[in-house]
């Protein structure tokens, strides 16, 4: 499905669904370098439950148009935009991973009439990232992707046993990150070393966050602190789980989603 | 900071994933090895999983035609093993061709495929499926303008095998993949001969791979697979090409597989369409017994090229051979691409000519004893056949002459004997063709 903001073209992945005019949004907002694909399962799962789902593509990844936007606070800036769109009658929840959770956190923040509940996947606040993979990045070398990749994946997800027939999640994600235009991945992860955390307790909407115990890109001490700076959370632990958790653990992520975000028209 | 300075991480070795790759310990018992999940089907807990299962909202297993926990170990392995991000394994290695094309193809398309192929894969496209309207032409495989040239309206897909068959031809992977996606369309290559321990064609430029499992793969001749990798990298929505993958498909609820799935919708509509509906898919035992293949495949591949290198050397010295076609020898046309796409040896299999023609090269099998006689290659065990009369038996003289066939060609598919043993049962057939031709070559 394609709209527009800021007068560029917007990709958004509706998982197939066709839903009510009355239906409630549900908007999943993807990391740095990545696009709307790694929403695909929940993606389907919730539009064939009556929301109206948003899996989109931020302004340079996939397939929207426009340029790479810098920072956390233009992304959620961004994103304000993009619920008027979409649900311009009605609060749309976020459900963000990594890079997304800082724009759903910085979105719900700054626009508390807008957004409902959230749902923060793989993340910390701050998000610092080693000079040693922004630096490969800037260069647009392969060795971020390489970094990310391997960092983003427990021991034993790395090696596979994809709950996902037939599918090796570290070619998956390695392919994504290289699919990414020049530059667009340097500048995600500029606005995530950038986002500063003073804001979370503004956030009073309902909160999920979901924490791979095996994570060694936002490490599971991180997304625990994100808990005890928020005031209306809950958080749920993903044993052997690493960074990827859309990945290796699809099942489970998507349980946990749907037990906190329930069918309700 | 300059771009040699930027260090990636190490990455699991090639020999590490052959044991490892998509395979952990069984949680519940214990157990090292893969278990042989044989079951049909799989107990869903309840009606909403069911319902997601079928939707594709949710990782699992529903029927072993479509997916099976062995099959996925020996699914992920190979994606692995070819740096690919999924594969699907089928129960042949022509099935698996089927199911590449029939995934892309549809009647009134075209494919421009190199001549020197298997028999089997030859007798598919030019003969039966276009009784379905998709047409094939066929090219030099040493001309990448020769590809070019042959490219239509609506060619869909190039085609070669990273060794051809029986004249080892090397596939000139990186350019002719540049052919490729110069006219927007992708490269699937046949890499049976080769596996991916001696050459990964999705490094190379490649799109999508694929295999018979029933060789070098599995390797001790006792099962028959095949198996299609998809490297995730090709733009199924960059052209109006591949509607399969770009348009919505009546058969899944109008999904768009490209835009959904992204790098993944090759391999997602291959199993979600043609191995659901063809059905040609692998026995979960059989899945077991290539797994058990693989997890020597380093090793085994080490030896067949050292074999098969001292033999080709052994013949090539010898008065009663016209030819050798080996690209591990400096003698063959392909000799300084085959160390550039091939380092780690030129495969196994290889063909001869001897003096003396068809008479000669009948002596020759009938006196062998170790080399077995018989339609396969890739076995542990040294294998000769005469493709003439065998494998490409239904095929035209003029396109065996076209793909270097002659009358007297045999190929060889060398083991893992002691190849002093080999050379040895060599010379006595060698010994035999000189006394049959009255010791004139």
């Amino acid at each position: 499905m394609r709209t527009q903001v800021d007068g560029n073209e917007v990709f958004y992945g509706t998982g197939s669904g066709a839903p009510a005019d009355d239906a409630r949004t549900l908007i999943f907002v993807h990391g740095a370098g990545f696009d709307h694909t790694i929403w695909v399962m929940p993606a389907r799962y919730f539009a064939r439950h009556g929301w109206r789902v948003v899996a989109v593509d931020l302004p340079a990844h996939g397939r929207s148009q426009g340029a790479a936007l810098t920072s956390i606070e233009q992304l959620a800036d961004w994103l304000a935009r993009l619920i008027d769109t979409v649900s311009p009658n009605q609060r749309a929840s976020v459900v963000g991973h990594s890079m997304g959770s800082l724009v759903a956190m910085s979105a719900a923040a700054r626009y508390a009439g807008k957004v409902e509940k959230l749902a923060l996947l793989g993340t910390s606040a701050p998000m610092p990232v080693a000079d040693v993979l922004l630096n490969a990045a800037k260069d647009n070398d392969q060795a971020a992707i390489d970094m990310t990749n391997t960092w983003s994946h427990s021991v034993g997800g790395s090696l596979g046993s994809s709950e996902n027939p037939g599918l090796s999640n570290l070619a998956v994600g390695e392919r994504l990150l290289q699919q990414a235009g020049p530059g667009v991945f340097y500048a995600d992860l500029t606005a995530c070393n950038n986002f500063k955390a003073d804001a979370l307790e503004l956030i009073e909407q309902p909160t999920l966050v979901l924490i791979g115990d095996e994570d060694r890109m936002t490490p599971a001490r991180a997304g625990l602190a994100v808990v005890d700076a928020l005031h209306n959370v809950q958080q749920r632990r993903l044993p052997g789980c690493g960074h990827s958790m859309l990945s290796e653990q699809p099942n489970q992520v998507l349980d946990e989603l749907a037990a906190f975000l329930p069918f309700a028209p | 900071m300059s771009d040699s300075e930027h260090r990636s991480p190490p990455s699991t070795g090639f020999d590490t994933l052959a044991l490892h790759a998509g395979q952990s310990p069984d949680p519940t018992t214990g157990a090292r090895a893969t278990p042989i999940y044989q079951s049909a089907a799989f107990v869903f807990p309840d009606s909403d999983v069911a319902a997601g299962l079928f939707n594709i909202e949710r990782a699992g297993h529903v029927y072993s035609r479509l997916s099976n926990p062995t099959n996925a170990v020996l699914e992920e392995r190979m994606a692995a093993l070819d740096h690919g991000i999924g594969a699907v394994v089928t129960a042949s290695g022509q099935a698996a061709m089927h199911l590449a094309v029939t995934t892309l193809l549809s009647a009134g398309d075209h494919i421009v495929s190199s001549r020197s192929l298997y028999g089997g894969t030859h007798n598919l496209l030019e003969y039966t499926l276009s009784r379905f309207g998709i047409s094939t032409t066929f090219v030099d495989p040493r001309d990448p303008t020769a590809f070019a040239a042959a490219i239509q309206e609506n060619t869909k897909l190039l085609f070669g095998e990273v060794l051809g068959n029986p004249g080892l031809e090397v596939l000139d992977i990186p350019r002719i993949a540049a052919v490729a996606h110069d006219h927007g369309l992708p490269l699937l290559v046949d890499a049976t001969f080769a596996t991916p321990y001696l050459c990964r064609p999705i490094e190379l430029g490649a799109d999508l791979v694929m295999h018979s499992a029933t060789k070098f793969l599995s390797g001790h001749g006792v099962v028959i697979g095949g198996v299609v990798v998809d490297g995730g990298t090709f733009d199924w929505l960059a052209n109006d090409k591949f509607p399969t993958l770009s348009q919505p498909y009546a058969g899944f609820h109008d999904l768009v597989f490209a835009e959904e799935f992204g790098p993944q919708a090759f391999i997602t509509r291959a199993r979600k369409e043609g191995i659901r509906d063809f059905g040609a898919c692998m026995a979960p035992m059989t899945a077991f017994q290539i797994l058990q293949g693989l997890e020597t495949l380093p090793l085994r591949m080490q030896r067949h090229v050292s074999n098969a290198l001292e033999v080709a050397r052994y013949l090539e010295a010898h008065p009663l051979v016209e030819q050798v076609s080996h690209p591990g020898l400096s003698s063959h046309p392909d000799y300084e691409l085959a160390q550039q796409i091939l380092p780690l040896g030129a495969g196994a299999v290889f063909s001869f000519e001897l003096r003396g023609g068809r008479e000669a090269g009948r002596t020759l099998i009938e006196s062998l004893s170790l080399f077995s006689h018989l339609a396969n290659v890739g076995d542990a065990k040294s294998l000769v056949i005469h493709p003439a009369s065998t494998t490409h038996h239904r095929v035209e003289e003029q396109a065996l002459r076209a793909a270097g066939i002659g009358p007297g060609l045999v190929r060889l598919s060398v083991g893992l004997e002691d190849p002093k043993d080999l050379l040895s049962d060599l010379k006595t057939a060698l010994r035999a063709v000189e006394k049959k031709l009255g010791g004139k070559s």
